[in-house]
């Protein structure tokens, strides 16, 4: 790649600061303000997030990016009320965020489906949990999952859907109950790359079509610029927002825009941001304390290189 | 796509058809065994049964005498000139053949005595299968739920566990005399050996069971709005259900292990009192179609379960592999 060509992740054309102009104008749906979070374990305090400050606007999305460890499920994981903070306030819409909520709605990596229930069943449950009656939530998870284009599976077991399907499901199942914020923790970490690719397209395509606003974690550097609106990156020990970048690249965005100037832009700071001189890698410390002791388990001359 | 998808299925149909012969020939082989030992003479038959006792006047027709025994009495006679004795060579008592086993099983069925003081088989048996039925009812009805709330609420769990981890150790016949003081010497008392021996195993298990559920399922169906009550309602049970129902499966078999220690205590019944009575007498025969029959029973019961289970949780595949 040519450094030099490239412009700043910083300049942007006018459409796109247009854009921003008109996102900073919308309300604010989530902020956070000095939030942190420290574990307490036998071997120490953990600092999992200290200080942490940044708002969420309607429509907005915005991806969270980070090395390993450095707090951002336990971050998301406030947002959704599983887990409490020690320091700070997250607040939704003004609100403080008091465990979970239907007024937010979370996708986990793992497939976190109801096993025991069908397709549609599995996206009735949250309105049926929210005392709707059944032949209501039957309409509305109908609707969800003809939106995610999963109507003909409507009477499978989850066991029966591939991985990309199984996270469609995920999303309508969340969605279904009209939350103000979604929140997805890596939803498409375990799938292969093309599949991936469609569930990235598939989601910008579900955003700009509903009133969701949507808090994407990922550490995948493609995925949250092609993705995001704003991109928080955090770093590790303790997890704190290193920076916050606002993507450049224009919308509607097409899978050709990867090579464009303004995304390599954007990538090249965040590797800056994210992988530093090996020796700040906090991750890479981390990583020194395993020393692997490899034996010879073959044959001597047995060799594959 | 297609080719891959037929060679899958046609590996999978041939695994199920050798699996079945397989599981056929694990029956047959013992049988096999069983008859070589029965029915061929010089594999084994240490005795010789007396058709004929000849001259010598301690033996009868019907008798079983040792070999050698029975040789050095056939040369005695011979030597004195008298008519020796006839016999054939023959298994101990406690091995009857395989046909014989049969005959007493279709008879033990199929011509009950009449006479009610002997134990008929169908009438023990039907006793059994009530003890252990109350046995394991009472026993699940709460093994069942402090073993789903063991495992859901930690505070449940260690306020409990760790007595009854304790008491899981204590064998459950020792509670016999105690139980029968306590519970008179009909039924109560079998059926509180049932309970004990099994309902402190299926507190654990199933607790154990409802900790392996996923975190995350759980987390799931919090972020959609469930709380407290129907957090256990619609989804630890739900989601533990196939797992439970193989517990279940497994802790009857237990059960069963304890019936035979449970109807010796007070007075004796069911299936245990028909074999002690049937061994008394050495109708070996019976003795053995019993046990054989408590086998089926609990095999039997155990594969219909199996079955059930498939139809029950579709959507759990394992099932398949139990
Ligand atoms: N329950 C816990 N108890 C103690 N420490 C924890 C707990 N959960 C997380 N941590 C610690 O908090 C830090 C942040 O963890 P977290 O899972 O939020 O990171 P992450 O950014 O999501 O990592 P990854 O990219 O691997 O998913 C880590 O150092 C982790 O060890
Ligand atoms: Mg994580």
């Amino acid at each position: 790649m040519n450094q030099e060509t490239l412009p700043s992740h910083l300049d942007q054309s006018p459409e796109v600061r247009a854009r921003f102009e008109r996102i900073r104008n919308r309300e604010v749906i989530l902020e956070v303000r000095g939030l942190g979070k420290r574990y307490r374990t036998p071997q120490g305090d953990t600092e999992a997030l200290k200080g942490i400050d940044f708002s969420v606007r309607r429509r907005e999305f915005v991806c969270v990016i980070g090395p390993s460890g450095c707090g951002k499920s336990t971050l998301i994981r406030i947002l959704a009320g599983l887990d409490q903070h020690t320091d700070g306030e997250a607040l939704l819409d003004g609100k403080p965020i008091k465990g979970p909520g239907q007024d937010r709605g979370m996708v986990f990596q793992g497939y976190s489906l109801f096993p025991w229930l069908t397709v549609k069943k599995n996206v009735m449950f949250g309105p049926q949990m929210n005392g709707r009656g059944r032949d209501e939530a039957e309409h509305d998870a109908m609707m969800w999952l003809d939106l995610v284009g999963l109507e003909k599976f409507a009477d499978a077991y989850p066991h029966q859907l591939s991985g990309g399907m199984r996270q469609r499901v995920a999303i309508a199942r969340a969605l279904v109950n009209q939350p103000r914020i979604l929140l997805m923790d890596e939803p498409f970490g375990a799938l292969d790359a093309q599949t991936r690719a469609r569930m990235q397209t598939h989601l910008i395509d579900i955003w700009k079509n509903i009133d969701i606003t949507v808090l994407f974690i990922t550490h995948d550097l493609d995925e949250a610029i092609y993705l995001a609106d704003r991109i928080l990156v955090l770093k590790a020990h303790p997890g704190e927002v290193q920076e916050v970048i606002e993507v450049p690249v224009p919308r509607p965005r097409t899978p050709g825009q990867f090579n464009s100037p303004e995304f390599r832009a954007t990538k090249a700071r965040l590797e800056e941001l994210i992988h530093p001189a090996a020796e700040h890698a906090p991750e890479d410390e981390e990583d020194d304390k395993v020393k692997p002791h490899l034996i010879r388990l073959t044959d001597i001359n047995d060799n594959v290189e | 796509m297609n080719t891959i998808a037929n060679w899958f299925a046609n590996s999978m149909s041939v695994d199920a058809r050798s699996r079945t012969l397989l599981a056929i020939g694990s029956f047959l082989i013992p049988l096999l065994v069983w008859s070589l030992v029965s029915y061929v003479p010089f594999v084994w038959h240490p005795k010789v049964y007396v058709t004929d006792p000849g001259d010598v006047d301690y033996l009868q027709a019907g008798m079983l005498v040792d070999k050698p025994m029975f040789a050095e009495e056939v040369a005695n006679m011979e030597q004195s000139q008298l008519a020796p004795p006839v016999g054939h060579p023959s298994n101990p008592i406690y091995l009857p053949a395989p046909d014989e086993v049969a005959k007493a099983f279709y008879n033990g069925f199929a011509n009950p005595p009449t006479n009610t003081d002997v134990p008929s088989m169908p009438a023990s048996l039907w006793h059994s299968i009530q003890i252990i039925f109350w046995g394991f009812l009472i026993s699940s009805l709460i093994g069942v739920p402090l073993g789903i709330l063991s495992g859901t609420y930690n505070l449940v769990g260690r306020l409990n566990e760790p007595f009854i981890e304790f008491f899981r150790y204590l064998p459950a016949p020792a509670f016999g005399a105690l139980a029968v003081a306590i519970l008179g010497i009909y039924d109560g008392p079998k059926i509180a050996i049932i309970v004990i021996g099994t309902l402190f195993q299926q507190v654990l298990i199933i607790a154990n069971t409802t900790r392996k559920l996923e975190a995350t399922i759980i987390e799931a169906a919090r972020t959609l709005g469930t709380r407290n009550l129907k957090l256990l309602t619609k989804v630890v049970v739900p989601g533990i259900l196939p797992d439970l129902y193989r517990d279940q499966r497994i802790l009857l078999g237990w059960a069963w292990t304890y019936l035979i220690v449970a109807e010796l205590i007070g007075t004796s019944s069911g299936i245990t009192w028909f074999i002690t009575q049937q061994a008394r007498y050495q109708h070996f025969d019976n003795v053995y179609a019993a046990i054989m029959t408590i086998g089926i029973i609990g095999f039997g019961t155990d594969l219909v379960l199996a079955w059930l289970g498939r139809r029950l949780f579709p959507w759990d595949r394992t099932q398949d592999r139990s």
